[in-house]
């Protein structure tokens, strides 16, 4: 039986907020990981429901939150999210 | 230029100039055409008269941007128009079909002039009337009406409005050269009720765009209205999303022709002369009526017993009606100046149950009546 | 691309969080239909990112695109969008803006539906400077319909219409804009998300006929068939060779295979739009018949 497509969100703590992940929607096609100036991703084992490598956080403490996993993303399927109230701009909370 | 719409009073006007107060009087604001003769009397009068009402007239690059500005401005709420002749009208095809598959309202005003190609610019023909029914790709119904006076012309612009609104599709006004440059009197009335598309009732987030009510038309949403609709060319569901599926297809396609189809009664006009004892019925349109008119009174004269059927619309073909006059006369006599277009329908409608003449001209002047009459004493 | 071991990533959360983008998107069609590697998803975003940003209300937008890879993007907005003929998005939006002159209109399509079967109505929606924002996403053929060549395939570049190379003297878009009369004039490539978005911006900010070119990998058919491997390759070799020159004279902006090419935004003028015209020929047209 074909594996259900979920709606799931992987979710890992980071610095500085979260980095979410909807592994179906990934296309395997590496820009998150290659292009992250911290190199915090990387390609997992497994594979979603079309036979994809989704990113996960490998490196979570190295990720400043630059969010361009999030921007150069091409299927929506990585973003990041900041706790309310707390800018961009703010010293790290450690 | 007057500043406004309703042009009410007595007028001396072409069928062109007639077209364009048509169009104005049922509320038309925009109108995008390209220049090209017999047309340019429709888009000259527009130009200086939609600025003075609040209307937009732009002349586009060519006939493929007029007719998908058309589309756009209907979609951006307005009544829109374009006007057109052979060569321009080959080039709107696509477009067209665009405005079938999305159920764009719009009316396209063809001023025929005498083809194939570049033909007689400057001379009549009636030759683009099978492409007015299958010009555009794939299988599709609309509504063409042919006026045979610049009266008609404006009452049947009106009409075309009207109509385009409330199937939700193009209207065609299928005139010719002699109609459009001929001057007569055009009386215009005080005021001109002003139909207009059905709106979405209910919340954005429950609206269907092409989820169709009881007569197959579905509400129409615009540009802004806060609906969010998708709209495309694409075969597509009652989202308005693609559907590449057979059933899809199936279900739009039939739809689409079935709105048009299942309402003859409130787009077929035509007018009968001296049918009552006629032993023989000329079947004409457009300029070529009025020849066949005077073919009549000819005839007559030499005691044939002869009347006309003056198809005012062409599409969809009204075979009810031509078979009704056709069993009461024992021929036909098919008056167009093409070599047999309209002829075929007829033709196909009356099954071979009564001869049926073809007087055909392909275009460049009208018809002589005694080519009718020679017609006519063929069939008799 | 070095083979890292295989680091372990600590067990994430699982929550039912949502991209922040999908206000904007018609999620019951998303996974979309661009294949793996591919720039438009990533313009897409940018556009969104932009819009979203700037706080701008959805239905005072309305996106028009034509036919091709591109086209398909206003099937994935969640705004009013009108997927419309090969080549006529430039003029379907044409009679939308000056029926709402007050809409946004954002003109999506690629590079063979705007410059080949739409190229004349691009110049003369540029010439007239109608109020319209044009991104076209150049992948340098026609993806869509196999990988055929286009206006703006490199000279040499092997498309399917190309076996032996293609030996056409390609199109320079922005050159083709500015000289039609374009007021605004940007290029950058799909890995520029953050140009791409203030590009964006100041298109919507501004009046006029403004055009964005995206050079966007296309990993399917013309990265693969010019051996720039895959769409990760092909993205790194665009953004390698990109190099920003704001102002840059066009002749020079020239994309040559192999060579360098300028990105940036080249033309950034103001000049009355169509619309502005029109409105002050009726206000002149009242003064004079009210005297």
């Amino acid at each position: 039986m074909k594996s259900q497509q979920t709606k799931d969100t992987k979710r890992w703590k980071v610095p500085k907020g979260y980095i979410c992940v909807q592994d179906d929607l990934c296309k395997g096609c590496g820009f998150c990981i290659d292009f992250c100036p911290r190199d915090v991703l990387a390609s997992a084992q497994h594979f979603n429901v079309k036979g994809y490598h989704p990113p996960e956080l490998v490196d979570p403490e190295d990720c400043i939150m630059c969010r361009f996993c999030e921007l150069v993303c091409p299927d929506f399927a990585i973003w990041t999210e900041q706790p309310e109230g707390e800018d961009e701009h703010e010293e790290e909370d450690d | 230029m007057p500043a406004k719409a309703v042009l009410s009073g007595v007028h001396f006007m072409n069928g062109d100039e007639a077209i364009a107060e048509g169009a104005l009087a049922a509320g038309c604001r925009f109108f995008a055409a390209y220049p090209i003769t017999p047309q340019s009397e429709i888009a000259e009068r527009l130009a200086a008269r939609l600025p003075r009402i609040g209307g937009t007239f732009v002349q586009m690059e060519d006939e493929l941007a007029a007719m998908a500005a058309v589309v756009g401005a209907s979609w951006g709420g307005e009544k829109a128009m374009t006007a057109t002749s052979g060569p321009g009208f080959s080039l709107m095809m696509e477009n067209l079909g665009l405005a079938v598959m999305t159920e764009t309202p719009c009316v396209l005003a063809n001023v025929q002039r005498a083809g194939p190609s570049t033909g007689l610019p400057t001379a009549v023909g009636q030759g683009d009337m099978m492409q007015a029914r299958w010009g555009s790709h794939g299988h599709y119904e609309l509504i063409a009406l042919c006026p045979y006076s610049p009266q008609e012309a404006f009452d049947l612009t009106v009409r075309a409005f009207a109509l385009a609104e409330r199937f939700r599709t193009p209207v065609l006004i299928m005139t010719d050269e002699v109609v459009g440059h001929m001057y007569e009197k055009v009386e215009i009335p005080e005021e001109v009720s002003e139909a207009s598309r059905r709106r979405p009732q209910g919340p954005p987030d429950e609206f269907l765009p092409f989820k169709p009510d009881e007569d197959l038309v579905p509400p129409m949403a615009c540009t802004g209205d806060g609906y969010r609709i998708h709209v495309t060319g694409l075969t597509h569901d009652e989202r308005g999303y693609p559907d590449m599926s057979a059933d899809a297809q199936d279900r739009l396609v039939r739809r689409l022709c079935d709105k048009v189809r299942l309402y003859p009664d409130e787009y077929t006009l035509w007018e009968e002369h001296s049918l009552e004892d006629a032993e023989v019925a000329i079947i004409s349109y457009g300029i070529s009526a009025r020849v066949a008119l005077r073919a009549v009174e000819l005839a007559r004269r030499k005691g044939h017993k002869v009347g006309l059927l003056r198809l005012v619309t062409a599409w969809p073909f009204p075979d009810e009606l031509v078979r009704r006059v056709a069993d009461n006369v024992k021929g036909l006599v098919t008056v167009e100046l093409n070599l047999g277009q309209i002829s075929r329908e007829v033709e196909r409608a009356v099954r071979g149950k009564v001869p049926q003449v073809g007087v055909y001209h392909p275009g460049g002047r009208i018809h002589r009546p005694e080519e009718v009459l020679a017609g006519i004493e063929e069939v008799i | 691309m070095p083979v890292k071991e295989q680091r372990q990533a600590p067990p994430p959360e699982i929550t039912q969080g949502r991209h922040p983008m999908e206000k904007y998107l018609r999620m019951d069609r998303i996974p979309h239909i661009w294949c793996a590697g591919c720039g438009l998803g990533t313009t897409l975003a940018s556009f969104l990112y932009a819009v979203d940003d700037m706080g701008l209300d959805p239905d005072s937008l309305a996106v028009i695109s034509g036919i091709g890879c591109t086209g398909r993007v206003a099937g994935y907005v969640r705004m009013d969008s009108y997927h419309t003929t090969h080549g006529r998005p430039i003029a379907f939006a044409t009679g939308l803006k000056l029926a709402k002159p007050y809409t946004k209109a954002v003109v999506f399509s690629g590079d063979g539906d705007l410059f080949a079967i739409g190229g004349n109505h691009f110049i003369h929606a540029a010439r007239r400077n109608l109020d319209m924002n044009v991104i076209c996403v150049n992948n340098l053929n026609y993806g869509m319909t196999g990988g055929q060549v286009g206006p703006t395939t490199p000279l040499g570049g092997r498309c399917t219409t190309s076996p032996y190379g293609n030996f056409e003297h390609p199109f320079n878009l922005v050159y083709v804009a500015a000289s039609a009369g374009a007021a605004y004039v940007a290029r950058w490539t799909s890995l520029d998300v953050r140009r791409l978005q203030k590009a964006i911006q100041e298109m919507l900010s501004r009046k006029g006929f403004s055009f964005l070119e995206v050079i966007a990998p296309c990993p399917t058919n013309y990265g693969r068939r010019n051996k720039l491997g895959s769409g990760l390759d092909e993205l790194r070799h665009y953004a390698d060779h990109a190099v920003i020159k704001h102002g840059a004279d066009l002749s020079e902006t020239d994309i040559i295979p192999g060579q360098d090419f300028l990105v940036g935004k080249f033309v950034d003028s103001e000049k009355p739009t169509f619309w502005e015209m029109y409105q002050d020929k009726v206000a002149e047209l009242e003064k004079r018949s009210s005297r």
